[in-house]
């Protein structure tokens, strides 16, 4: 069965990250990325089941590791060679049981929660992220009956969703797919997940001015999961909902999601200055780049030195910035952090969430919110081409300058793969 | 030869191609047969001695105005307000008017021992004038004498230190001005009368409030009732000023009104042919609108933004008149018709114009898009009395290019207004309800527009509101050769050439249309019959 493969070769990572200077996803040519015939993952465990992938998305930190620019900080989080592919909608191989407990059938479909924690890990005593349902910060990824791997599509004993061979999953990570639901919108629901983990996290108050920096999946989800939980009264009503998007598709995603402002890249300071009532200072004052104010929170799904030195540029004294794209090593001036006493934070992955209830707070499953919010925003029309696994540098050139060519989430399509045949990319 | 009245010309083959302006540069159209070319009257000819009749205008004031000299005396507190950069269209070679002017009410002054004197740049919500600017309004003399002391001022709409508030209107107008010129024991307003819009009661009423004050008759529903705001008696903007000066008056604020009206002497001799007829256009003419068009055409914009910005026009004065401010207004309104009024008969399916490089708002500055519609929607399609040029559901055809760009020192609310509101909604009401008061109170607009020289937070807003009559008269807008994105931005339609201009233009018209050019600049009024 058809796979895409990471290897652990200094050249090859050393080759992809020389080539993906003509653009992100270009180093799939040459880099580590290998396209194989894969072996169908040994079940760690009678608690297992193998499942094979439908629909598996294409994600940044998929492209980062494939273009070589992953942080090292990664390399004693994941084994080699491993299979990426961690947004995964595929289908039981046997009957086997959920992580609410009920048993699938077989051939029924199930999204995959991919982080390896304590519990897929089968290490006891939970840690104690875990043990309260942050599987995220999950203290053992590196630990227990499985090889490193903070995530499936990470992990060289599990598979991965780039992969015809199958994935093996713990009951803990499946998720069943509502009969309603297309494959499209379940495939975004681990995305989503993320995000509404980033939203929930960041802290918002009724009457904040939120920003988001960036508009490609992560920042499309993150502008969706606020204006549902907001309108589902979940969370806060933020009072404005600015999003930066480089491009006309994106600035239109982020109106049908609830942004009450999308705009050009270069004015979303603009716009948060305009929301915060603030002044400008310094030589650019009158570009509105730095702002004595600014925003509440400001949502960094770019990951960049640009990006996260303009969220600090236009977020307020005593403001919250939430890293949700995935940074590397950057060269930053953080004088504005120090000086405005900026909160500059993480959002990694899912677990449980605290929301609105009424009540009073309650907790539920982050990617039980997904698959609520994913259903009711249809955020499956987000996939705008998929691709047999065959033609995988395609699929991931299409990723790599998805803004660009007017797309948004790239995925393969392995529906077909499985029966032994292949087609063209579906746009 | 004695000075020629405008005309309407009727084109035929015989016709040689129409000047159309186009930003900082200009070319020539092909018309159709049939079509109708306006042209403004020549020149009225130059006051010989302006000096001597701007004296004779204090000494003999209309209305129930004593003359300039009996309201002076030593101890009293004197204000001169003047019109700022914004008059006139293209700024005037030196003295300019106001200069002139204020230096014979200064020698008055002197003469009577009044000794508390301030100049105040009747700014309204404009830009402060630069340094430069104020020089040549006024003079080195003048300049000199005054700025070093902060006794040259220029009416901040946002000091609540120096605003009055006089009170309201019998509509519930509030009215609040300039505090120095309200306290003063006489307030002479000096004027350059460009258009029939400029000066009466608008001088003070509009030139020296705040925001609070303006807010009246500066919106959508005051200016789709001015039909047309160049026409005072049948504008509800001027109606409104009207009130509130009247109440200005009432309250003890003592105002002595200086008019000034204009020639259509709009450009130097090295473009004189901007001013003429076409076929009247001599050897000379030809070969320089050939060497400067096509110069032109290949010139960086910022090259010729630079150029056209440092014409100075020849306009020469043709009237002064003072005293009271109705009295004073309805002649310095006749003697402006009388300049520019052209009778034309009928209107017309489509008015087609083209828009030159400069407007009120961006003297030495970029014409950005909001200004574009401004001048064509705002300006140009008013410039008449009776009805429209254009019929109800006609199209204006407009030539600019209509650049994606915006002055930041000057225009730096028009950036966020073009690219946020505009994105959201074309509709004047809509932005007024949803919009206006967020930007008019927005601490960095305000902050700018007091310390730097940016237009007031609110400006763009009134732009756009200039813009409301033609907006609910017109079928269509069409701008050719604008930036399309831009264009499509205003909520217009870009088309490439004239020709595809006329022909999107007859799907709302129909097959046969009539067409009709304004020739402007030299600027004209259509009395429409």
């Amino acid at each position: 069965m058809k796979s895409l493969e990471i290897e652990r070769s200094l050249p090859r990572f050393a080759a992809a990250r020389l080539a993906a200077v003509l653009g992100s996803g270009r180093g799939a040519g040459i880099g580590p990325l290998r396209l194989v015939e894969g072996a169908t993952p040994e079940l760690p465990g009678a608690d297992w089941s193998l499942v094979h992938p439908r629909l598996s998305g294409i994600c940044g930190s998929d492209l980062s590791t494939i273009d070589g620019r992953t942080s090292r900080y990664f390399e004693a989080l994941v084994s080699f060679p491993f299979v990426p592919g961690h947004e995964v909608v595929a289908t039981m191989d046997e009957p086997g049981r959920t992580a609410q407990g009920s048993v699938a059938a077989a051939e029924s479909r199930v999204v995959l929660e991919p982080v390896l924690g304590c519990v897929a890990r089968g290490i006891e005593p939970r840690c104690a992220a875990c043990a309260t349902g942050r599987t995220g910060d999950c203290e053992h990824v590196a630990f227990g009956h499985l090889s490193p791997g903070l995530q499936t599509g990470f992990c060289c004993d599990t598979g991965g969703g780039w992969s015809a061979a199958g994935i093996a999953a713990h009951e803990s990570q499946l998720h069943l797919v509502p009969e309603a639901m297309s494959d499209e919108d379940a495939v975004t629901v681990e995305p989503l997940a993320c995000a509404i983990h980033a939203v929930l996290g960041a802290g918002i108050d009724d009457g904040d001015v939120v920003a988001v920096i960036g508009a490609g999946t992560l920042g499309l989800l993150v502008t969706a999961a606020a204006g549902h939980l907001s309108s589902t009264g979940a969370m806060a009503t933020p009072a404005s909902l600015l999003v930066g998007a480089r491009y006309v598709h994106q600035r239109r995603w982020a109106e049908r999601f609830g942004a009450t402002g999308a705009l050009d890249a270069e004015q979303l300071a603009r716009a948060v200055r305009r929301r915060s009532r603030s002044l400008a200072l310094g030589a650019s004052a009158v570009g509105a780049e730095r702002l004595t104010g600014g925003a509440d929170i400001v949502f960094d799904c770019v990951g960049s030195a640009a990006s996260i030195e303009a969220a600090l540029d236009m977020v307020r004294p005593r403001g919250r910035v939430v890293l949700v794209g995935m940074p590397g090593r950057l060269h930053l001036d953080l004088a504005a952090l120090w000086h405005r006493e900026v909160a500059l934070v993480g959002a990694y992955a899912y677990g449980t969430e605290k929301v609105r209830g009424e009540h009073g707070p309650t907790s539920v499953r982050t990617f039980d919110l997904a698959f609520e919010a994913a259903a009711a925003l249809g955020t499956g029309r987000l996939v705008s081409a998929t691709y047999p696994i065959e033609r995988f540098e395609e699929a991931l050139a299409h990723a790599g300058a998805a803004g660009r060519r007017g797309a948004v989430k790239i995925a393969f399509d392995l529906r077909s793969a499985r029966r032994g045949t292949t087609k063209g990319p579906t746009t | 030869m004695s000075r020629r009245p405008g005309f309407v010309l009727e084109v035929d083959r015989s016709t040689p191609p129409t000047l159309f302006w186009n930003g900082e540069g200009y070319g020539l159209e092909r018309l159709p047969e049939g079509s109708r070319v306006i042209y403004a009257p020549e020149p009225i000819d130059a006051l010989e001695d302006p000096i001597g009749a701007i004296r004779h205008a204090l000494n003999n004031p209309y209305g129930d105005s004593a003359p300039l000299p009996s309201l002076l005396r030593a101890g009293m507190k004197l204000t001169i307000c003047f019109d700022d950069i914004s008059l006139p269209l293209p700024p005037m070679e030196s003295p300019d008017i106001r200069q002139m002017v204020i230096e014979e009410v200064l020698e008055m002054a002197a003469a009577a021992g009044v000794d508390d004197v301030v100049l105040v740049a009747a700014l309204a919500l404009h830009r402060r004038m630069t340094e430069p600017e104020l020089r040549h309004a006024l003079g080195d003399r003048v300049y000199d004498a005054f700025a070093p002391h902060g006794l040259l001022t220029q009416h901040d709409a946002e000091d609540p230190e120096n605003l009055l508030y006089i009170g309201q209107t019998d509509e519930g107008e509030d009215v609040e001005i300039n505090k120095r010129a309200a306290t003063s024991d006489l307030l002479v307003y000096v004027n350059i009368n460009l258009v029939a819009m400029d000066g009466g009661h608008k001088s003070v009423a509009t030139g020296l409030a705040s925001y609070k004050s303006l807010r009246h008759h500066h919106n959508p529903q005051t200016m789709r009732h001015s039909r047309s705001f160049m026409d005072a008696p049948a504008s509800e903007l001027h109606t409104s000023n009207w009130r509130m000066g009247r109440l200005i008056a009432e309250s003890g604020v003592k105002v002595f009104q200086i008019e000034t009206t204009l020639n259509t002497d709009t450009f130097p001799s090295q473009f004189a042919f901007l001013q003429k007829r076409e076929w009247e256009w001599n050897v000379r003419d030809r070969a320089t609108f050939a060497a400067s068009s096509a110069a032109l055409a290949g010139a960086p914009t910022r090259y010729k933004r630079r150029l056209f910005h440092s014409i100075k026009a020849p306009h020469a004065m043709t009237s002064v008149q003072a005293g009271e401010v109705e009295a004073v207004h309805a002649i310095t309104t006749a003697n402006v018709w009388e300049q520019q009024g052209v009778e034309v008969e009928g209107q017309t399916d489509i008015l087609t114009m083209g828009l030159p490089y400069i407007c009120p708002y961006n003297v030495n500055s970029i014409m950005n898009p909001i200004l574009v519609a401004c001048l064509g929607l705002g300006y140009f399609f008013n410039l008449y009395r009776n009805k429209p040029l254009v019929r109800e559901g006609g199209v204006l055809i407009l030539k600019h290019p209509t650049p994606w760009e915006f002055d930041p020192a000057f225009h730096p609310s028009y950036i966020d207004f073009f690219e946020q509101v505009l994105a959201e909604t074309t509709d004047p009401v809509l932005m007024h309800k949803q919009f206006e008061a967020s930007y008019a109170n927005d601490p960095w607009y305000i902050h700018l527009y007091r310390t730097g020289h940016a237009y007031h937070g609110v400006h763009p807003f009134y732009m756009w509101y200039w813009c409301a009559h033609a907006l609910e008269h017109l079928g269509r807008v069409i701008i050719v050769g604008g930036d399309q994105k831009a264009v499509r931005r205003l909520g217009f339609s870009p088309a490439s050439t004239l020709d595809d201009a006329l022909e999107m233009a007859r799907d709302v018209v129909g097959p046969s249309p009539t067409l009709t050019h304004l020739h402007n600049p030299p600027i004209m009024m259509a009395d429409v019959r």
